[in-house]
């Protein structure tokens, strides 16, 4: 069902459209380490597409690797239709390919208006000396990009915070504040690394909130890295379980929890 | 009785939304922060805007007599909603936001409302869980759209889609809603507000034109309010405070309602606008000098100096030049500097700088409090009022304020004291009934219109200011037969910073006992400044330390109650600090956070017991109820304490 290539149904009756992402036969080595093995699974427009594993599976790798950040030696990137050259991770962004990080990675100095507004850098066309003179062009994308950073400021709820330093945030909210800035880039494909990571189930419920309610208005498609099982299960249309680097399952949470594999990853089965 | 609106044919909302449109076209009527930006709204854009509104309203099929109920927090459109609905002959029920799924059931149920108009996703969720208990309910409006997109679109409509069909079917419609409007005048209903109820089911207060308008008019000379006034909207719009003010005295005057741009924004907001008009209940006052004195406890040893040198002057001289009392030169000098120095910047930092007449009402304020603002030279004054009285029944004053009465009766107000000291009131802010509840109206209303207000209270005879000592059903008596008036003594309990909520127990006994709340803010600030580890409220409300500093203001207050020879039997022998909040979800509180006495007496009747039984702790086990409706239930262990009380032997032979 799901290689048809006019995409599918989900079960609650969104529509997910064709391929927007295909790894084919990743591999991925640092010096003698095999980070990612021969793995190949594909995206498709307007699903929420989970990565899952044990630690050490290669997950973030996974993710470095559609984000332009590491480049495999083996395999191909094809995005919308066109293999990828290796590209610099500004060329990938460019592209419409938007992140969060799994350690925080904000300018902490900086408020969170300023913080959500970096994100709309690609979108930008002028240079400084126009932007200094802040006159006529400079002027209506400055205004622009502020009617996006408030459309999400908005959408995510953290209008409070606005002007605060993201230094003085506490650690659920600088998750939602990266969220921003990637949502402000008007992403295709959205990547997420451990958007639930160290919080508590209240702030876990918003996030998971948020990020359906990211795919359901904006349309965006999303892939995610999650450790928490029950999280993914209830959010993603779709998931891939690596292991030591491999690929061991490809479906949708009920198929994959009824893999023998990944019941055996999970449990943590000796393997020869 | 002289009735203005009769002379100029301003006899409803409507008829003045038209003048102000006409005579003040471009001036601001609302104002909403959104995307970052105050956006602005002139007379005659809301003009439009509401006759587009009551325009979708006919062609939906509202009929005259219909209830709009209006959920949601203070948007502009909401309040266009209100005077949309009196222009097709529909009564506005605005409803309490936070209020879970059943209880909103009961009201919707109760007025019969065929229309609802919901704020957001979240309202639009709790009308459609209770929708199958409420038969009249036919249609569902909602104004912001998000995450609303994937729901059946039979009988739920969006607000601007609704105005849009309005202004589509203009020209035909335009005759009959011409002839709706011609219909209305000062008897006419204008708004039903539900009261929060501090016993039993909630009560649907039926307001007339003529209350609105004529209280309205009434109070604005009083304070002298004219067209310039910003008043930033930021309580519930079910309350009749809002109402009164955002609608009632806007609409009268003419002035501008601001609205924050979420709850969490409403103080930021407030310092954007700087309103010259403010409505505050005292929490949001104790609440920002509490924000204060932390800071000001970070702040640089020099700035820390400066603030308590001009606060200490202010204390002094502060409220005397605001009365315009005599003060000496030097001190008038000084009083100057400070304004530079630390008043002026610190009114500009809370909000205050335009402020000419600010009011507190709801509960009792504590005088620190209150001093502490208008020695800043902020204009606070307090009011007493009631749903059923149109707001108005006593207010302060300028030159005649003070933190323990609650005023001389507003212009046109009749007071009489009964018997048993209940507080009677007639004005033409009275209210025209309880819908379908003619024996509370009898009970309340008598055949002269004077009503009954529940409290008890007397008539200072010099200056001729009401004071309040209590609720009349709660004055009672103990068992040697002296005065029991419970919420005296929690007042003074609750204007210490760490105290958030008490509740003492005593009628009919021999000796009074209380329950306190913890306020998590100042005492969990404490705690973090001494190094005092906690991981829950519960345990820092535990916490020996803690018990210590509550012992002391317990005994602090008995003290002081004790001066009082009528009520020095209310000193409170035993307490303990509750390990979890009073809360309006758990129906301990009022949704105006008015303590249910009768409820809390049952549900935490173990520890009561043990109160009275001598012992030292108590085991309990207490259920609660989490925003989204869950149940859960908290177990613990209490300390009891024991209060020095000051003997009060003197005060039982002068009883008798």
């Amino acid at each position: 069902m799901l290689d048809d290539s006019e995409g599918y149904v989900t079960t609650d009756g969104r529509k997910i459209g064709g391929v927007v992402m295909e790894m084919k036969n990743i591999t991925l080595r640092f010096g003698g380490v095999v980070a990612i093995k021969d793995i190949s699974f594909d995206i498709r427009e307007g699903e929420i597409r989970a990565i899952i594993g044990p630690n050490g599976a290669g997950k973030s790798s996974m993710l470095n690797v559609i984000s332009g950040f590491y480049v495999p030696q083996e395999g191909e990137v094809w995005f919308r239709g066109a293999k990828r050259p290796p590209m610099k991770p500004y060329e990938v962004a460019r592209q419409g390919i938007a992140r969060t990080f799994q350690n925080i990675a904000l300018f902490e100095g900086m408020t969170v208006l300023d913080n959500v507004m970096t994100g709309r850098l690609t979108q930008m066309s002028q240079n400084i000396f126009t932007q200094a003179l802040w006159k006529g062009k400079a002027e209506k994308e400055e205004v622009e990009n502020r009617e996006m950073a408030e459309k999400i400021i908005d959408f995510l709820e953290i209008q409070r915070i606005r002007k605060t330093p993201v230094s003085r945030l506490p650690y659920g909210l600088k998750k939602r504040v990266e969220l921003a800035r990637a949502l402000v880039a008007e992403p295709k494909l959205l990547l997420l690394d451990e958007p639930m990571a160290g919080m508590n189930v209240e702030e876990k419920e918003d996030m998971s909130r948020f990020i359906l309610d990211v795919n359901d208005e904006f349309g965006t498609t999303i892939a995610l890295i999650e450790h928490d099982m029950g999280v993914v299960m209830d959010l993603s249309d779709r998931v891939v379980v690596m292991d030591y680097g491999k690929k061991i399952g490809d479906g949708t949470p009920d198929e994959v929890r009824r893999n023998q594999d990944v019941i055996d990853a999970y449990l943590g089965v000796a393997h020869d | 009785m002289a009735q203005p609106g009769a002379q100029t044919g301003l006899q409803s909302f409507p008829a003045l939304l038209a003048r102000n449109a006409q005579q003040m076209a471009d001036k601001p009527a609302y104002r909403e922060k959104e995307f970052g930006i105050w956006q602005c709204w002139s007379w005659r854009e809301t003009a439009e805007e509401v006759e587009a509104l009551a325009l979708g309203f006919l062609n939906l099929g509202v009929n005259e007599g219909d209830f709009i109920a209006i959920i949601g927090r203070n948007r502009p459109p909401l309040y266009w909603a209100m005077v949309a609905a009196q222009m097709v002959g529909a009564v506005p029920v605005p409803l309490y936001q936070d209020a879970g799924a059943e209880e909103m059931a009961y009201v919707l149920g109760h007025c019969g409302a065929r229309f609802i108009i919901a704020g957001d996703q979240e309202q639009v969720d709790k009308v459609i869980e209770v929708q199958d208990q409420l038969h009249q309910f036919e249609h569902l409006i909602y104004l912001d759209p998000r995450g609303m997109r994937k729901y059946d679109h039979t009988t739920l409509h969006d607000y601007a889609h609704i105005q849009d069909q309005g202004r589509a079917a203009k020209d035909e419609l335009t005759p009959e809603l011409d002839r709706r409007r011609a219909r209305l005048d000062y008897d006419t209903i204008c708004v039903m507000l539900y009261t929060s109820g501090t016993t039993g089911r909630p009560k649907g207060v039926v307001l007339s034109n003529r209350n609105v308008i004529e209280s309205a008019r009434f109070s604005s000379e009083f304070d002298h309010l004219t067209s310039g006034e910003d008043i930033l909207s930021y309580l519930p719009m079910a309350w009749v405070g809002d109402f009164v003010f955002s609608v009632g005295q806007a609409y009268w005057n003419g002035f501008c309602v601001n609205c924050p741009e979420s709850e969490d924004t409403m103080m930021s907001d407030l310092r954007e606008i700087g309103p010259t008009y403010f409505f505050a209940p005292p929490r949001v006052f104790e609440g920002q000098l509490t924000n204060v004195m932390i800071r000001m406890e970070d702040a640089t040893p020099f700035k820390k100096r400066l603030f308590d040198w001009g606060m200490a002057h202010a204390r002094k001289v502060g409220t005397a030049v605001l009365d315009g009392r005599p003060v000496s030169f030097m001190d008038r000098v000084k009083y100057a500097i400070g304004n530079l120095t630390v008043y002026g910047p610190l009114k500009n930092t809370l909000g205050f700088t335009r402020i000419r007449v600010g009011y507190t009402a709801g509960e009792a304020i504590g005088p620190e409090i209150f001093e502490f603002y208008r020695s800043l030279g902020i204009n606070l004054k307090q009011l007493y009022g009631q749903t059923e009285a149109t707001v108005f029944i006593t207010a302060q004053p300028d030159g005649e304020v003070r933190s323990d009465t609650v005023g001389v009766p507003c212009p046109k107000v009749e007071l009489k004291i009964e018997e048993n000291g209940e507080v009677y009131y007639r004005s033409p802010g009275v209210f025209v009934e309880y819908y379908k509840n003619p024996e509370s109206t009898a009970g309340t209303k008598d055949a002269e219109g004077w009503v009954a207000t529940g409290d008890a209270g007397f008539i200072e005879p010099e200056t001729g200011h009401l004071r309040i000592i209590d609720r009349a059903k709660d004055v009672g008596k103990m068992a040697d037969g002296s005065l029991f008036a419970p919420k005296y003594v929690e007042n003074k309990l609750k204007f210490y910073p760490n105290i958030l909520e008490a509740v003492v127990f005593g009628n009919g006994r021999e000796e009074c006992v209380a329950f306190i709340n913890i306020d998590l803010a100042a005492v969990g600030n404490w705690a973090e400044r001494n190094n005092i580890g906690y991981s829950s409220y519960q345990e820092l409300a535990g916490h020996p330390q803690v018990l210590a500093t509550i012992q002391d203001h317990v005994e602090e207050t008995n003290r002081s109650v004790a001066e009082d020879t009528m009520l020095s039997g209310c000193q409170v022998h035993r307490f303990v600090v509750l390990h979890k909040e009073l809360d309006a979800d758990d129906g301990e509180l009022t949704r105006t956070r008015k303590v249910r006495r009768r409820i809390i007496e049952e549900k935490f009747a173990d520890i009561i017991a043990a109160l009275y039984d001598g012992s030292k702790s108590v085991s309990t086990r207490t259920e609660v109820t989490y925003e989204d409706g869950r149940k859960g239930a908290i177990s613990a262990t209490l300390e009891i304490r024991d209060a020095a009380v000051v003997p009060v032997a003197t005060q039982k032979v002068a009883a008798e």
